[in-house]
């Protein structure tokens, strides 16, 4: 009977939780995207962050996205070469770069990367009584400090998506046309011809948008609600790998299934 | 780190994203203005059965793109597929044009291949092409061939009706 | 400048309670500031005094009681009034809580770039003075991480007073520093309440430094105020709570122990 209270007890209180959490996590964006007005009439520290969230994370990106590219030229080679098709490759490589892995492998890697950092770096500033101290001087820090590295991540990411893929197609052309020898025009004409711009193009740039909106939210949330203590940072910063990574891959699916259902 | 050089990386950066993006819309894919309204009208083909098309699967005329399939659709009283295909205009085919279902390759996506007639006058929007043939049906090819080896088991086995 | 402010009450707080949760922390205060005053928070840790200071500051609501600054009820406020309250309040956080991401000019500038349209050639001769003043002009173009403790606490000093407060808050200006840094934090904190003509109210458990340079001592104990007064009547009050904060006793009316069941029987239950 106390084990069943008990039990009851901690539900009832993690009901609580939640719901209050979820409720500070709405007011908190509201109240982010209210002051969002003011962080672009202040560009220079949109750009700031654009730089931190998304220069920095150009290296890994395109060394990424290259090595992406050329692991799917060698495999969709080899798959593609027992069905006599390989002059497809071209078509897989693109495809399977714009509908998926761009989008989302460059999403994983900007939250681990630049999300990670953003976490870190709100959360330092809450530990130090930045926060408190800008709030103390009549600065609103989430509209000086959340804003822009909210906007900073959410324009970084398309573009990211962007070069991840273009630089994918290029380490598959690298792999099929330089290193095997598939025909360079079969390569990209069939690509061409395959490749619809509405369908496939701008269909992976607006999920890398959704991803850029999830995964900055993420890290700026967790930073700003994390514990001020060295502990509360790490956790924090684990959190928003783990559920940006999480949040990636179930609205990808959620996406996906919009996007191309192909009746 | 100075204004000019963050306002420069910022600006490379947006720069080559930029570049990335119009090199995936111009030289990774295409504008297909074939789905979009204004350029294409709709041809109707009833179809005894089609097999695994999709709809936004190619419509090809002598192996070239000319439009998608719009959309597939059971007629309720003659229980055939009707099936809109959204052609180019740059396109126009003749009233006695055949439609048939293909499939590119062995295991390859299927689409509409259209074999253009010899007649004067051109198909125009919301007409229906008369002659259709259905697709090929893997399994259905294969039952074929093996009612027929079991039916005439001293003969040889019977080729795969080309269809 | 100094000299001729009225001497009404800038800061005043009538049965202020509050509580984190079901925790009580302050359980009726009251208290008064005056223009031109420098008073001392005093009390042990985790007495509540800097959330007394934050109550001011206006970064928390009082349970119930009254909060009132220059007249206006901080309870009441909304958003923005608050906002243009606190512009006319600087606050030295604990360990200066500067902005690692800036330079010590770039920190002291912050205030002045945020709320004001200066000229840039004004606002680097207004924080060049602000940091004049501190003794850290050298010092502008150093990172925070630079600096040591005291330095960073001074370049906060500066900061807080960019704008010419009315009010200045201090949260244990003393903790961590050595004798030297300490001497000199102190003393400018009085200059500057002086030169500003502004109120300084300073939560501190450091009781010597404090004694000889502010004008009237509150003691907090659990949540109240145990005892209060001028300096001199502090040293020589017989309060018992004083007189063990004072001399440093380790046990007194603030109990060594944490609340407890006694040893003996906890010793005796687990003999059984």
């Amino acid at each position: 009977m106390n084990a069943l209270a008990a039990t009851l007890r901690r539900l009832g209180a993690m009901t609580i939780d939640g719901v209050w959490r979820l409720g500070f996590a709405a007011r908190f964006s509201l109240a982010v995207l209210r002051y969002s007005g003011q962080s672009f009439l202040r560009l220079p520290l949109t750009i700031r962050e654009i730089y931190f969230s998304g220069v920095l994370s150009l290296l890994i990106i395109v060394v990424s996205g290259l090595f992406v590219g050329l692991v799917l030229g060698l495999q969709g080679y080899d798959i593609l070469r027992r069905f006599g098709s390989s002059d497809a490759l071209g078509i897989m490589v693109a495809l399977s770069l714009l509908r998926e892995l761009g989008p989302v492998v460059a999403a994983l890697l900007f939250a681990s990367r630049a999300g990670s950092a953003v976490t870190a770096e709100i959360g330092l500033m809450k530990t130090t009584e930045q926060l408190q101290a800008m709030d103390m001087m009549a600065v609103n820090p989430l509209a000086r400090v959340v804003a822009p590295r909210f906007w900073g991540g959410v324009i970084s990411m398309p573009l990211l998506a962007a070069m991840f893929s273009a630089m994918g197609i290029f380490g598959g052309w690298l792999i099929g046309v330089v290193a095997i020898g598939v025909d360079d025009g079969a390569f990209w004409s069939q690509m061409r011809a395959a490749v619809d711009f509405r369908y496939d193009v701008l269909n992976g740039v607006i999920k890398s948008f959704v991803f850029g909106v999830a995964v900055s939210w993420i890290a700026v949330f967790e930073g700003y609600d994390c514990q001020p203590t060295a502990e509360g940072v790490s956790r924090a910063i684990t959190r928003t790998v783990v559920y940006s990574a999480l949040a990636i891959l179930a609205l990808d699916f959620v996406l996906t299934s919009f996007m191309f259902r192909g009746i | 780190m100075s204004r000019t050089t963050l306002d420069l990386w910022v600006g490379v950066f947006v720069a080559l994203g930029i570049g990335a993006l119009i090199f995936l819309a111009v030289k990774v894919g295409s504008f297909s203005d074939v789905s979009s309204r204004g350029s294409t009208y709709v041809l109707e083909a009833t179809f005894e059965d089609v097999g695994g098309l999709k709809v936004r699967a190619p419509v090809k005329s002598a192996g070239v793109l000319v439009g998608r399939v719009g959309s597939i659709q059971l007629d309720p009283k003659i229980f055939r597929a009707v099936v809109r295909l959204n052609i180019n205009k740059e396109f126009t085919f003749p009233t006695d044009t055949s439609a048939s279902i293909l499939t590119s390759g062995v295991l390859g996506e299927q689409y509409v291949g259209l074999g253009a007639g010899y007649k004067t006058e051109v198909l125009k929007d919301g007409n229906v092409l008369e002659s259709t043939q259905p697709a090929v049906v893997l399994e259905k090819l294969i039952g074929q061939f093996l009612t027929n080896k079991t039916e005439a088991p001293a003969s040889a086995p019977a080729p795969v009706p080309a269809q | 400048m100094s000299s001729n402010v009225p001497s009404d009450p800038l800061v005043c707080l009538e049965g202020v309670r509050f509580a984190y949760g079901e925790r009580e922390i302050l359980q009726g205060i009251d208290l008064t500031v005056k223009r031109g005053q420098v008073v001392a928070i005093m009390g042990g840790s985790g007495c509540g005094k800097t959330t007394l200071l934050r109550l001011i500051g206006g970064q928390l609501r009082a349970g119930s009681g009254k909060v009132e600054v220059d007249g206006q009820n901080l309870g009441r406020l909304s958003t923005r009034a608050l906002y243009a309250m606190r512009r006319r309040m600087g606050m030295l956080f604990q360990f200066g809580a500067l902005f690692t991401d800036m330079n010590v000019f770039d920190n002291v500038a912050f205030p002045l770039h945020e709320h004001t349209v200066l000229p840039d050639e004004l606002i680097r001769d207004l924080v060049l003075m602000k940091l004049h003043a501190v003794g850290l002009r050298g010092a502008q173009s150093l990172m925070p991480a630079e600096l040591s403790g005291g330095m960073a606490r001074r370049v906060a000093l500066a900061r807080a007073v960019a704008l010419d407060p009315m009010l200045m808050l201090y949260d244990e200006p003393f903790a961590g520093l050595d004798p030297i840094s300490l001497g000199v934090t102190g003393q400018l904190i009085r200059r500057l309440n002086d030169a500003l003509g502004a109120a300084s109210i300073m939560v501190t458990h450091d009781v010597q430094v404090s004694l000889d340079l502010v004008d009237y001592v509150y003691f907090v104990s659990n949540g109240i105020i145990v005892a209060q007064g001028t300096p001199e009547e502090i040293r020589a009050s017989d309060d018992p709570f004083v007189r063990q904060f004072i001399r440093a006793e380790s046990d007194g009316p603030v109990p060594f122990h944490y609340p407890a069941p006694p040893l003996e029987s906890l010793l005796s239950g687990v003999a059984a």
